[in-house]
């Protein structure tokens, strides 16, 4: 049995269930108790699993991540939830430096099963600092396993493998879609972290997307359908380890492959995926591997630059037109 | 020397010592020569590069690790900073390891991935060397918050220096210990000096213990060069701690003979303070308590000293001799998952 439900509730039902399964499980950030979540995420969890459980914390982005970093060295399962990840920034020295390596340091003895979540990317007109993706960034610190997905299965599947994971997680997640809904089979599911999915089976060319980007991805197939054009949507799902197995799988099947990627471009997650695709399938290549990134720029507040930033259907239609030669 | 003197008794003046027994004298004295002789060896073999990278010696403030080995249990969990060879030796691990740490060899108590900044051993409850100035005081928080969790009585002890006192990370980690009652007992070793930077340069407020109030957290300053004032103020926050009335402060007034590493010339301070401390050193004046109270005679004192001797001298051996670590260990310990797919190309 499934039903629809957004994403939001997807989550929701993930730490809900977790935190029953696992009494070491438990939830802290700014406004998860109390006020039911800033995006309503952890609601009513307080009500059920009470105020040890679910831990509202001052604005204290480095001390509380450091707390769950204690915390799990010392046998608990911490989900800690950023506002944003534009905010996690002032606790990166405890995601990098200390979660990450924390079982290199101590050759194994001591590991660090936690799990930092929260929306990352643009999300309408909130200027320079709050409309950042941190994919790339933690992507390419080793120790650190990284998720940034939307769709509600994916999601709630992905949190509850995150959980029950013994490394350290950073899940992405997104502002804007919180209410994006989806199919959720009920009960117990687990997606396996690393792991990419085909939305969308194609011949002509390979869409590389994750997070709320994929929309983007499948609106373009959706308008390249009508014109003949059979494009083939990957979602990553899991950004770090990269399912490099099914990227080159498609490519050996298309040809050809176009990256939209939120993050910027410089050394970002679509940089990498090229280079993956040059290495491995390059004589299965008929066009260089293209990406639609977000600009090389900061992001302004007006309407206008925001439309000029991010990736859209058009940027990507053009993109896939230039690789299957289809510009005239 | 009549100033500092002075000082560290006024410092030590809250509570009065009670009498702590000969077996707990002689094992203060036989931790604090471990300390003393490894790190002396420590730095001859630096001097010979057996030893490379950074070596930040403990010399001069062995009398907080002996404190604090006689007023916790086992079971309480410590974190520290990266001059933290005399905590982790403390706590119990042992001088060979120890050593083949310091040179990198696979039988090191981290395998050789950790070197001087990041002893750990799980057994020990020790949670190692932190390397990141403040980045342990919100880690020793959570360790304190996983304690509460579980309703044991156990504390989290969480060291750092008077540099880490300066950082944002200890006034987030004071606030939520003291806003949620957890079992920490936060002890800054005040050696005054961060780096080549002393205390009077880094803040308006140059006695740290001070900062505890803003929390209105217990907070008292220790002399740090006498085992049974450190023993005796540990015991003492241990108690309220344990009782569930939540965290303790102590800053604990130290000195370091040697630089901040081996490259440090120490040219920021002068040579009569140095020599003041040596005057105050709690290994000799221990060794003095021990034969004016006739807990032990010369000769057996002269024992002790040949057996810590000889136990450094057999880790020295037991280092050089050990293999290093196969280099494929490069690939274990960053994920606990064991086919982790790396990027090998």
């Amino acid at each position: 049995m499934s039903r629809i439900i957004n994403l939001r509730d997807a989550l929701g039902e993930a730490l809900d269930e977790e935190m029953a399964r696992d009494e070491k499980v438990f939830l802290m950030g700014e406004e998860v108790a109390e006020y039911n979540g800033a995006y309503k995420v952890s609601k009513g969890l307080l009500d059920k699993y009470g105020e040890k459980r679910v831990i509202d914390t001052p604005i204290a982005e480095l001390g509380f991540a450091g707390i769950g970093v204690g915390a799990a060295m010392n046998g608990l399962r911490p989900i800690v939830e950023f506002m944003t990840w534009n905010f996690a920034v002032l606790a990166f020295d405890q995601i990098v430096n200390n979660a990450a390596k924390t079982l290199s340091q101590s050759a194994g003895q001591f590991n660090c099963p936690i799990v930092f979540r929260g929306p990352s990317g643009a999300a309408g007109q909130l200027a320079q600092q709050h409309s950042q993706t941190f994919e790339s960034w933690l992507a390419n610190c080793p120790g650190l396993k990284v998720i940034s997905c939307i769709e509600p299965a994916d999601a709630k599947g992905l949190l509850k493998s995150a959980i029950r994971d013994d490394d350290p997680i950073c899940l992405m997640e997104s502002e804007q879609l919180y209410g994006y809904k989806g199919d959720v089979p009920e009960g117990d599911i687990l997606v396996p972290i690393g792991k990419a999915r085909v939305r969308r089976e194609g011949t002509d060319v390979t869409i590389v997307s994750f997070n709320k980007m994929i929309l983007v991805a499948e609106k373009a197939a959706d308008e390249l359908a009508k014109e003949g054009i059979s494009a083939e949507v990957i979602d990553l799902r899991t950004i770090r380890p990269l399912d490099h197995e099914t990227l080159v799988k498609s490519v050996q099947k298309t040809n050809r492959m176009v990256v939209v990627d939120e993050s910027w471009p410089f050394a970002g997650v679509s940089a990498e995926i090229a280079y993956e695709i040059q290495k491995y399938a390059f004589d299965y290549l008929d066009a260089p591997v293209t990406r639609i990134n977000s600009a090389d720029t900061s992001l302004p507040y007006a309407q206008v630059f925001v439309d000029e930033y991010l990736p859209n259907p058009e940027r990507v239609i053009k993109a896939v037109k230039e690789v299957t030669y289809m510009n005239s | 020397m009549a100033e500092i003197v002075a000082k560290s008794k006024k410092i030590s003046s809250k509570g009065k010592t009670k009498a702590v027994d000969k077996a707990t004298y002689l094992d203060w004295y036989e931790v604090m020569l471990r300390i003393r002789r490894f790190e002396e060896k420590s730095l001859m073999a630096y001097s010979k590069q057996l030893i490379r990278g950074f070596l930040h010696v403990y010399i001069g403030q062995e009398a907080i690790a002996a404190g604090l080995k006689s007023a916790l249990t086992k079971e309480d969990k410590i974190v520290t900073a990266y001059r933290q060879h005399g905590i982790g030796l403390m706590r119990g691990l042992s001088s060979d390891s120890c050593m083949a740490e310091l040179f990198g060899k696979a039988t090191g108590c981290v395998k050789g991935k950790g070197g001087s900044m990041h002893f750990f051993s799980k057994e020990h409850n020790y949670f190692g060397g932190n390397g990141i100035v403040g980045a342990q005081i919100p880690i020793g928080t959570g360790m304190a918050l996983a304690e509460k969790y579980r309703e044991t009585k156990n504390l989290c002890v969480t060291m750092f220096g008077d540099g880490a006192a300066r950082q944002g990370a200890l006034y987030e980690s004071f606030n939520m210990a003291m806003t949620w009652k957890l079992p920490v007992l936060y002890i800054c070793e005040n050696n005054k000096y961060a780096m080549g930077t002393s205390v009077e340069r880094t803040s308006n407020v140059q006695e740290i213990y001070k900062v505890g109030s803003a929390f209105e957290m217990p907070s008292e300053p220790v002399d740090g060069m006498s085992p049974e004032k450190v023993h005796e103020a540990i015991s003492r926050a241990a108690e309220h701690i344990r009782s569930g009335k939540g965290p303790y402060f102590l800053e604990i007034n130290t000195y370091r003979y040697r630089g901040h590493s081996v490259s440090d010339p120490a040219k920021y301070r002068t040579k009569d303070e140095l020599n003041d401390y040596k005057e105050l050193d709690p290994i000799e004046v221990t060794r003095k308590t021990i034969l004016d109270k006739k807990f032990a005679t010369e000769k057996e004192m002269e024992a002790i000293d040949a057996r810590i001797e000889a136990e450094i001298e057999a880790a020295y051996k037991f280092a050089e001799e050990s293999d290093y670590p196969m280099s494929s260990e490069l690939y274990e310990d960053n994920y606990v998952q064991k086919d982790y797919p790396y990027i090998m190309d």
